[in-house]
């Protein structure tokens, strides 16, 4: 069995769509640019501009991420619905965020409000707020 | 009912083989399990400031490290393939265990890191950061046991040149488990 499946490795494993084979680029090229890219994500901060930091880590990272699913995994030859499902489950994760982000960052809402046990344990203290968070650089919610 | 191979490996009705179809849906309902770990994290962090104040006791040049080496454990996976594409079985063997060398060497540094902060005082339950911290952390490092072990038995078998088919298939999903430190290491360790 196993060596049917080797001797049929040639057609089935080469070929992402029907019978191509994979177009290999220069992956020590793409490494090298990865590994540019994290220094300059590195260096961000020490510029001391939070923008800076900002674009240097998120958006680096979001082309180190296009970097390694275009050139290592392939997925601009693979079929289309593969790519339309992975942007599907990336769709919930944004639904997601926008359902549940009012409720972390908000204390408050058009018809809702924040129960007091989960606005007053920011002034309390509580064993999950310790280690500075009760004395940080302010909560950022509004309170009633 | 008989068959010399699994329908798995050699089935393509939906224009592709079924594992590597299978991979990719793995990947995308991991995309859902770490997507939302991440989102919970940034709406935490955007709504508490406070949590800048605890990122700032994390090391950047050991989160930087960990990256340069997952980094390079992907290059090895993909040389991987590229070698098993070409029919050369053992040295899709041996990027494979260089990849797993990466791995081992991503949670050694990971361990030291974690004894380090819980020494300090920094646990699970020492504030919601951590909390965060600890979890995405080891979800993402049982993730990268999991691929190391996959891969071992799978360089066992590409070794012999057999299921090497498999050999991209295990590469995609360290590339993916890659793609998520990308995203971790900013959150945990850069924006302070």
């Amino acid at each position: 069995m196993s060596d049917h499946a080797a001797h049929d490795h040639g057609h089935d494993h080469g070929g992402h769509g029907a019978g191509e084979h994979v177009h290999h680029p220069n992956y020590v090229r793409i490494w090298a640019i990865l590994l540019a890219l994290l220094i300059v994500s590195v260096a961000g901060p020490f510029i001391g501009i939070k923008l800076v930091t900002l674009m240097t880590a998120f958006g680096i990272a979001i082309v180190k991420a296009y970097l390694v699913v275009k050139n290592f995994m392939h997925i601009d030859i693979a079929a289309k619905y593969v790519a339309y499902f992975v942007v599907t489950a990336l769709v919930f994760m944004f639904l997601f965020f926008a359902g549940a982000a009012p409720d972390v960052m908000k204390a408050q809402g058009r018809n809702w409000e924040k129960p007091s046990w989960v606005s007053g344990a920011v002034h309390a203290g509580t064993p999950g707020l310790e280690h500075g968070e009760e004395h940080g650089e302010g909560h950022g919610e509004e309170h009633p | 009912m008989s068959s010399a191979r699994p329908i798995a490996t050699t089935r393509s009705s939906a224009g592709m083989p079924t594992g590597r179809l299978a991979v990719w849906w793995v990947i995308a309902s991991e995309i859902v399990i770490f997507g939302g770990i991440l989102a919970s994290y940034i709406m935490h962090r955007l709504a508490h400031d406070a949590f800048a104040a605890q990122a700032a006791h994390t090391n950047t040049w050991i989160g930087a490290f960990n990256t340069f080496v997952l980094l390079t454990s992907s290059l090895s996976a993909v040389m991987a393939h590229r070698a098993a594409d070409h029919g050369d079985a053992k040295g899709a063997a041996n990027y494979l265990w260089l990849t797993v060398g990466g791995g081992a060497t991503f949670l050694i540094v990971k361990a030291f890191e974690w004894t380090h902060e819980i020494r300090e005082g920094f646990t699970i339950t020492s504030s919601t950061f951590w909390s965060f911290y600890y979890t995405a952390a080891g979800i993402h490092a049982s993730h990268v046991l999991a691929g190391m072990v996959l891969m071992s038995y799978i360089a066992l078998d590409a070794a012999k040149g057999r299921e090497m088919q498999r050999v991209e298939y295990v590469g995609l999903y360290w590339h993916f488990v890659d793609i998520v430190w990308i995203f971790l290491f900013p959150l945990l360790y850069i924006a302070k």
